[in-house]
């Protein structure tokens, strides 16, 4: 659904974008993750056919950016950075330009309008001025707007950065469900939880380049590596670390726990439970230390970022 | 990951639809546009609050005192002051309103672009015509309303009031005209003003640029309508006439120029109004030493020749004929101006030549004394700097504005020489000799600026108006260093020291 080559981007002499290449399948969501300036609203502004790539190609919803932008915009639904609504409008009247702008019929705007606010929980303030509207219910608004027309592939940028956590839940329960409906999204956040929750595919950017691409799971085992997992036990641990540094690499180890890789958790656990018993350890715990994309994301870009000084020192 | 090469596409719009309704189609996506921002206009009390005292109260201050500056100068009997006092006053009463569409103009696109509301706008499947046109009519439609409601009111109590003034229709005509495309040129010239910058401050500083000569403008109609000897005509006063359509010509460069700047990347792409004169300069040394479009610098004098300054001159295509033709239109027309009775020259045919060059220096400075090398150098370098210089301002216009001057004067002396039944010759050689160099550089640097001032009315796909007069500039200075200065040095030199004698030649002075 949306399909990116190589996409790049120069601001005169700034590259924005380098040679991007994504494919986000219908009915899965990819997260694109980077910290400020790396790129990713230049990213999003050209799969909407808002900026022109300098090179490169993408393809939304089966049109192409360069070729056909109004087919494009016609059939991604955007949530853009700041909301931008118009403050004198009643969010009734504010739903209906738009629905105009998409020309769908007055029923059909009605309809649409009316079943997404109170999806979002907005019906008590359809007629309030957008200019009265919480932060939070201008970022809901900014959402119903994006998914007035039903559109197949919506781009997100940021969707739940001014909510509540009960608002939030609700848009990402909004999101997976739409997602089943075999909608695309696209999600940019700094809301790495979040994106671990929604993402099937997470890309990670910087200076305008992919340096990740991948599910969790994927990324997790080449980024952080083995699965880290973590032993507690009723009593001290006399040199067990030691004993069972044949079955796995140990990375930590206290008074009565220790942490260690492995490989293959199946096979080599169950080993080292025997192991245990065998030598009278008391196992209390045997847990999976969870890694979060948060490791995922400051291992990629501190990676990254010794890979470019390398470079520089290089040139 | 896709990596295969991306398949064609149909261009969007080749659906069949056609023309009409296509245009049907975009002027009813631009009103949906214009809908919204009216209604959002007439919720704004800052706009409402004048247009109501514009519309009402102002006409009626005006007839006011039309009424007692009519009875005023009738008392020291000049009526005729009064007379013409009260249409000047119609203009005045429409001219008010509209000023305000600058305000909104400016509000509606740089506003918008401030308070991030645009982005949204621009996601949606509307084209950027369809954008243009419904922000800029919704930018016009409430102060001409206003405008025109005022002027109705001014007019209905002139009409049916004391002074029961029966105006020259035609008058009244032309001032709504006036009226209209003085709107016109406020809110197209704010839609420029507005894309290249970030903030209203920014682009109200910019709308010096366009409220300083509409003032200016109105004062000079304002004499016009005071002074003009066919001002009870009833075709109307010919100048205003000259005015609207030179009005019409403006918007439509302006219409031009903000149709293909007023585009998505361009609104998008620029965040900061930033003057960065190294940075600039820069770049535009940069562009004048390549000799490719990716900006590779030329290895030698040579190569900068052969492969930066020829394409340069190849890119000036149409600017090159266009050039060509109004200069033979000028020595046309210098030629047909002399031969009218009213503008022939007494010549008296002596069958001297020399006494025919003294004849025709009694009229025209056609001295066979041409001034020195510096003297003619400057005066060829100045005409054509001003010409560039103005054709930037004037969307190139000027260009073909100054140098084709000569032509006119070159054409109207062959005329009067050959009316006089005097041999040409000497105008020939006085001419062609330095011509021969002087007329292709004259034609290139012409072309040059004329493509320089109307670069921003057609950019090249897929440049921003930055980038494209950059990509402009640079090739003027490759032209005019590389061609024109030394065919200019060349030229001077020729007609300081070679055409005098060749001249005096053929006046047989040698």
């Amino acid at each position: 659904m949306i399909e990116a080559h190589a996409l790049t981007k120069f601001f005169d002499t700034f590259l924005a974008v380098d040679r991007v290449t994504l494919e986000v399948p219908a009915g899965t969501v990819l997260a694109l993750l980077g910290p400020n300036g790396a790129g990713k609203t230049t990213t999003v502004r050209m799969l909407t056919s808002i900026l022109a790539p300098t090179s490169g190609w993408a393809r939304v919803a089966g049109y192409n950016v360069v070729n056909e932008p109004e087919q494009v915009r016609a059939h991604v639904g955007v949530l853009t950075e700041q909301h931008g609504l118009y403050e004198r409008m009643k969010a009734i009247e504010y739903l209906d330009f738009f629905g105009r702008v998409y020309r769908l019929d007055a029923n059909e705007r009605r309809r649409r309008a009316l079943s997404l606010m109170e999806r979002f929980g907005l019906t008590f303030a359809l007629n309030k001025r957008l200019g009265e509207y919480s932060k939070g219910m201008k970022q809901k608004l900014a959402l119903v707007r994006a998914m007035l027309h039903n559109p197949p592939v919506l781009l997100l940028d940021e969707p739940t950065s001014a909510m509540d956590p009960q608002s939030a839940k609700l848009v990402r329960d909004a999101i997976l469900e739409l997602q089943r409906d075999e909608r695309t999204f696209l999600i940019t956040t700094h809301n790495l939880t979040e994106a671990q929750l929604l993402a099937n595919t997470i890309a990670i950017i910087r200076s305008g380049r992919i340096i990740a691409c991948g599910s969790f799971e994927a990324l997790s085992r080449e980024i952080v590596g083995e699965p880290v997992m973590e032993l507690r036990a009723a009593a001290t641990l006399n040199g067990f670390a030691r004993d069972i540094g044949d079955l796995v690499r140990v990375e930590a180890a206290g008074p009565d726990w220790v942490r260690y890789r492995v490989a293959d958790p199946v096979t080599t656990n169950p080993a080292l439970l025997r192991r245990a018993a065998a030598l009278g350890v008391e196992v209390v715990t045997l847990a999976p230390v969870s890694q979060t994309l948060e490791d995922i994301y400051l291992q990629v870009v501190k990676e990254d970022e010794a890979q470019e000084a390398v470079n520089g020192n290089h040139s | 990951m896709a990596t295969t090469a991306e398949p064609r596409y149909a261009a969007f719009g080749a659906s069949g639809a056609g023309g009409l309704a296509q245009a049907w189609r975009t002027l009813s996506n631009a009103l949906i546009i214009t809908r919204r921002e009216v209604r959002d206009s007439f919720r704004d009390w800052r706009i409402i609050a004048p247009i109501v005292i514009l519309t009402f109260l102002f006409p009626a201050l005006a007839q006011f005192v039309a009424g007692q500056f009519v009875d005023f100068v009738a008392g020291y009997g000049a009526e005729l002051i009064g007379e013409r006092t009260i249409p000047f006053l119609l203009m005045i009463v429409g001219f008010f309103p509209i000023s305000i569409s600058l305000v909104i103009a400016l509000e509606t696109f740089v506003g918008e672009k401030e308070r991030r509301s645009l982005e949204p706008l621009l996601s949606t499947p509307l084209t950027n015509t369809e954008l243009y046109i419904g922000k800029t009519l919704a930018a016009m439609i409430p102060p001409l309303l206003a405008s025109f409601g005022g002027m109705a009111v001014y007019l209905a109590g002139l009409v049916y009031g004391d002074l029961a003034w029966r105006p020259q229709p035609m008058l009244v005509l032309q001032i709504i005209l006036l009226t209209a495309v003085q709107a016109l040129v406020m809110v197209t010239g704010a839609v420029v003003v507005s894309s290249q910058t970030t903030s209203t401050r920014a682009a109200n500083l910019l709308a010096s640029f366009i409220i300083i000569p509409m003032t200016l403008l109105i004062q000079g109609e304002s004499a016009i309508m005071f002074l003009a000897p066919d001002a009870d005509a009833p075709g109307g006063i010919g100048a205003l006439w000259a005015i609207i359509v030179g009005m019409v010509v403006v918007v439509i460069l302006l219409l031009r120029v903000g149709n293909s700047i007023f585009n998505r990347e361009e609104l998008l792409g620029r965040t900061i109004d930033e003057l960065n004169l190294r940075g600039m300069v820069r770049r535009i040394w940069r562009c004048l030493l390549a000799v490719d479009e990716a900006g590779t610098p030329a290895r030698g004098l040579a190569e900068w020749y052969r492969r930066g300054v020829l394409a340069s001159v190849r890119r000036l295509g149409l600017a090159v004929w266009i050039t060509v033709g109004v200069f033979l239109v000028a020595l046309v027309a210098g030629y047909a101006v002399g031969q009218q009775p009213q503008w022939r020259l007494p010549l008296i045919v002596s069958g001297s030549l020399t006494n025919t060059t003294t004849d025709l220096n009694q009229f025209v400075n056609i001295s066979t004394r041409v001034g020195g090398f510096r003297f003619i150098l400057w005066q060829n370098a100045r005409v054509l700097t001003a010409a560039t210089l103005l054709a930037l301002f004037t969307f190139g216009s000027a260009a073909l504005v100054l140098t084709p001057v000569v032509w006119v004067v070159l054409g109207y002396l062959f005329s009067q020489v050959t009316l006089a039944g005097i041999n040409p010759a000497f105008l020939f050689v006085g001419t062609l000799t330095h011509g021969v160099v002087e007329i292709p550089v004259i034609i290139l640097a012409t072309a040059a600026a004329l493509r320089l001032g109307a670069v921003v009315t057609r950019l090249p796909r897929g440049m921003t108006v930055g980038q494209a007069w950059t990509a402009a500039l640079a090739d003027t200075l490759r032209i005019g260093i590389g061609l024109v200065l030394p065919g200019l040095i060349l030229a001077a030199a020729i007609e300081a020291y070679l055409t005098p004698r060749l001249v005096a030649l053929t006046l047989g002075l040698g």
